[in-house]
C-alpha cells in the first residue's frame, strides 16, 4: 500500500520552473532517501510534501488523501529541520510537548507519550533542560523527539545531520536508522551525502536539476545504475568513465586499446565504459581494460587506491592494502565483464 | 636553542613590544570614558544638588548646598497637583508603551515573515513617515483631536505615540534574526499564524521588546510639546507640562522644577531595570545548530 505518492509534480517560482514533473510511491513503513547535488530540488520536493511550499501543478497524496490545499498541521506528518528549530526558550520537555499540542489526547496520556518518546531516545535526565544546554547531537534528539511524539503517517527529515561533526553523524545515522526499525513510520530523508542515502535508505532517490535520475535499493543504484551521473554520484571513489566506440560486442577505447567482449549489442555507436575501481583488479581475471603506469597511490588501510595513468586518462583502481604496486610500475587493469557498464555516450543512459 | 626556548623568547618580545601602547591607549580610552562620565552625570548631579538648596542659592553654582534641605521635597509632595501629574504620566507611559509593544510587533512581524502584494510599499509608507518631526505634526494632531472631542483626555495625549514608526521598524528589523525554520516547525506543529507570533516569534526577540519599552516609556515619560499642547487642566497635565509651570509667572522655581525632576526620575530607573536584563544578546541562537 502506498503511504506516499508524488504524483507529476512540479513547482515553478515564478516563471522558473526547479522541479519537472516527480513521480513517486512510497510504501508504508519505507525510508526513502532523496539525495542529489546541492540545487537540484530535494528540498523543495520534501516542503512541498510537508505544505510549506505550494504545488505548481501535480499531486501529493497522504494515507489516501490528496493533500495538496491541506495546511501542514493537517497532513499527519513531521519534520525534522537541519537547524534543528527546537524553540530556545522552552525547556526539552516544552519542545517535546509542543508537537502534542493539537493533538486531542487526555493529559497523563500525553505526558506518558513524552516519557515514552523521551525513554526510546535516551532524553530522560534531560527533559528539564534549555536548549542552550544541550549538545549539538542532544538538540537534534530534542527535535527528531518533538517530530515522533505525534506518531506521524510521515516524518520528514531535511539534512538532519549536516551540521554534527563526522563522527557524531554516523552515529546519529544509525540511530535514526534503528528508530525507523523501532517505530515503523514512513520516512522521507534528505541528504546531498551518498553515503548516508547508502547506509540509511530501503530505496534511493536519485534527483539532478528537478528531475528523477533513479528510483532503486542501495544495491541496485549502485549496481546498475541508470546513467552516467547516477552512476558517479553513487560509490566514492566515483566510477572511472573511458571513452570509446561500442563494436559489435566488444568496445575500442578513443585511446586504441580494445577491451573484449562484453556487451550483447551488435550495433555500432559512440559510449562511454563505467567500471568501479573496486571491480578493476590487477590480477588479470577477465578481459583487459587498460593498461597503465601507477602516478599516485593512497593507502586506505585495509586497500589502496592507485591512480594508473593510462592512454584513456587517468584511472582509478583498488589494490591490496599490503603489497600494492610501486609508483611507476606498468599495470594491466582488468575486469568481470558483468561488472562493466557500457554508457549511451550522448544521452548517457545504460545501454542495456 | 630548543622550539620552547625559542617561544618563550618570542612571547617576551612581543609583550614588550606591545606593552607601551597599549597603555598609552588605556589612558586615552579611560580619559575619554571620564570625560563622557562627567559630561553625563553633572546635569544630573545639579539636579540634586539644586533640588536641596534653598531659592536664594539656586543661581550659585556650587555644587554642595550650603545649607543642604529638604523642604522642596516635602513642598512638592504635599502639592496636590504634582501627585496627579505623575499619575498621568505613569498611566499615559504605560499604556502607550504596552500597546507600542504589541502592535509595532505585530506589523513588525507580518512586514517580516509575510509575502503578500504591497507589502514594500506598507513599509516604505511606515518609514516615511519618520521624515516627519513632531513640530510639523502637532497641529493636524490638534485639528483632528479637536473635531474629534479628545482635547484634554488621556486618548488625546495618547493616540500619536499608540504605534511608531521606529519601533515598528526596529521590530521587523529583528524579526529578521528569527530564522524562518522556527516558524515552519510551529506551523506543521499546528500553531496558528497568531499562536506562532505569540508563543513562538515574540520570546525569541524579547532583547528587542525591552529595548522598545525603555525607549517607549522614556520618550512618553519625558514628552513635552503634544502634551503641553492637547492639555488645557492642571489635572491633566503630565510632569515635564506640570513642572515647567511651577512657580509663578515672574520667577521660575528652579528648586521646584529639579524637586519633580528629581522624583521623576524614579519610574524611569524602575523601568530600566525591569527591561535591562531581557536585553541578553544570543538567546535567538540557542535553538539552532551548536
Ligand atoms: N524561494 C525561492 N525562490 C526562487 N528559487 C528558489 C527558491 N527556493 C529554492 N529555489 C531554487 O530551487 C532549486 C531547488 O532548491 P532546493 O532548496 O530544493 O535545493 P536542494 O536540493 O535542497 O539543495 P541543497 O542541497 O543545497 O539544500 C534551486 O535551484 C533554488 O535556487
Ligand atoms: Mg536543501
Amino acid at each position: 500500500m502506498a503511504n506516499l505518492s508524488l504524483r507529476t509534480l512540479t513547482k515553478a517560482y515564478a516563471q522558473t520552473e526547479v522541479l519537472h514533473g516527480i513521480n513517486l510511491d512510497v510504501a508504508d513503513g519505507e525510508f526513502i532517501v532523496f539525495v542529489g547535488p546541492s540545487g537540484c530540488g530535494k528540498s523543495t520536493t520534501l516542503r512541498m510534501i510537508a505544505g510549506l511550499e505550494e504545488v505548481t501543478s501535480g499531486e501529493v497524496v497522504i494515507g489516501d488523501r490528496v493533500v495538496n490545499h491541506l495546511e501542514p498541521k493537517e497532513r499527519d506528518i513531521a519534520m525534522v529541520f537541519q537547524n534543528y528549530a527546537i524553540y530556545p526558550h522552552m525547556s526539552v520537555k516544552k519542545n517535546i510537548a509542543f508537537g502534542l499540542r493539537s493533538s486531542r489526547m487526555s493529559r497523563p496520556d500525553k505526558e506518558a507519550r513524552i516519557a515514552e518518546v523521551a525513554g526510546i531516545l535516551d532524553m530522560t535526565h534531560l527533559l528539564d533542560r534549555k536548549p542552550a544546554q544541550l549538545s549539538g547531537g542532544q538538540r537534534q534528539r530534542v527535535a527528531i523527539g518533538r517530530a515522533m511524539v505525534r506518531d506521524p503517517a510521515v516524518f520528514l527529515f531535511d539534512e538532519p545531520l549536516s551540521n554534527l561533526d563526522a563522527q557524531l553523524r554516523t552515529q546519529m545515522r544509525l540511530e535514526i536508522k534503528k528508530l525507523h526499525q523501532r517505530v515503523g513510520n514512513t520516512i522521507v530523508f534528505v541528504t546531498h551525502d551518498q553515503v548516508e542515502a547508502m547506509t540509511m535508505a530501503d530505496r534511493i532517490v536519485i534527483m539532478k536539476d528537478g528531475h528523477i535520475q533513479q528510483v532503486g535499493t542501495p544495491s541496485e543504484v549502485y549496481h546498475s545504475p541508470a546513467n552516467t551521473f547516477v552512476a558517479q554520484f553513487i560509490g566514492a571513489p566515483s566510477m572511472n568513465m573511458l571513452p570509446g566506440t561500442l563494436n559489435g560486442g566488444g568496445v575500442r577505447l578513443a585511446s586504441g586499446q580494445s577491451v573484449g567482449t562484453i556487451h550483447t549489442s551488435t550495433t555500432s555507436r559512440p559510449i562511454l565504459l563505467g567500471v568501479r575501481p573496486d571491480d578493476l583488479t590487477l590480477q588479470g581475471s577477465g578481459p583487459t581494460v587498460v593498461t597503465g603506469h601507477v602516478a599516485v597511490r593512497e593507502p586506505l588501510g585495509a586497500e589502496t587506491l592507485i591512480y594508473v595513468t593510462t592512454e584513456a586518462g587517468e584511472v582509478i583502481a583498488k589494490a591490496d592494502g599490503r603489497s600494492p604496486p610501486d609508483v611507476g610500475a606498468h599495470v594491466t587493469l582488468s575486469a568481470d565483464p558483468a561488472n562493466v557498464h557500457v554508457f549511451d555516450a550522448d544521452s548517457g543512459s545504460v545501454l542495456t | 636553542m630548543t622550539a620552547t626556548d625559542i617561544r618563550a623568547s618570542s612571547a617576551t618580545l612581543d609583550r614588550s613590544a606591545v606593552t607601551k601602547p597599549r597603555n598609552m591607549g588605556q589612558i586615552i580610552r579611560w580619559l575619554l570614558l571620564f570625560i563622557g562620565g562627567v559630561l553625563m552625570v553633572m546635569p544630573i548631579a545639579y539636579m540634586i544638588s539644586t533640588s536641596l538648596k534653598w531659592p536664594h542659592e539656586v543661581y550659585n553654582v556650587n555644587l554642595i548646598p550650603q545649607e543642604p534641605t529638604i523642604e522642596n521635597y516635602t513642598y512638592v509632595l504635599e502639592d496636590g497637583r504634582f501627585y496627579w501629574w505623575f499619575v498621568n504620566s505613569i498611566i499615559i507611559a504605560t499604556i502607550t508603551t504596552i500597546s507600542n509593544l504589541l502592535f509595532d510587533s505585530l506589523v513588525g512581524y507580518t512586514l517580516c515573515k509575510f509575502r503578500f502584494p504591497g507589502r514594500q510599499i506598507v513599509f516604505i509608507a511606515i518609514l516615511s513617515t519618520l521624515m516627519i518631526p513632531t513640530e510639523m505634526l502637532v497641529i493636524p494632531w490638534y485639528l483632528m483631536s479637536q473635531s474629534l472631542g479628545w482635547l484634554d483626555s488621556y486618548w488625546g495625549i495618547m493616540f500619536p505615540g499608540l504605534m511608531t514608526a521606529f519601533g515598528t521598524f526596529l521590530m521587523k528589523q529583528f524579526f529578521e534574526s528569527v530564522p524562518d525554520d522556527f516558524i515552519e516547525a510551529a506551523r506543521i506543529d499546528g500553531l496558528n499564524e497568531l499562536q506562532i507570533w505569540w508563543t513562538v516569534a515574540l520570546p525569541l526577540v524579547k532583547p528587542a521588546l525591552a529595548a522598545l519599552a525603555i525607549f517607549v516609556f522614556l520618550g512618553n515619560w519625558t514628552a513635552f510639546l503634544w502634551p503641553l499642547i492637547v492639555t488645557n487642566s492642571v489635572e491633566m497635565y503630565t510632569i515635564p507640562v506640570g513642572l515647567s509651570g511651577f512657580g509663578d509667572e515672574a520667577d521660575v522655581a528652579w528648586e521646584l522644577i529639579m524637586t519633580g525632576a528629581a522624583i521623576s526620575t524614579i519610574p524611569t530607573l524602575v523601568v530600566f531595570l525591569i527591561f535591562q536584563r531581557f536585553i541578553i544578546r544570543g538567546v535567538v541562537m540557542a535553538g539552532l545548530k551548536g
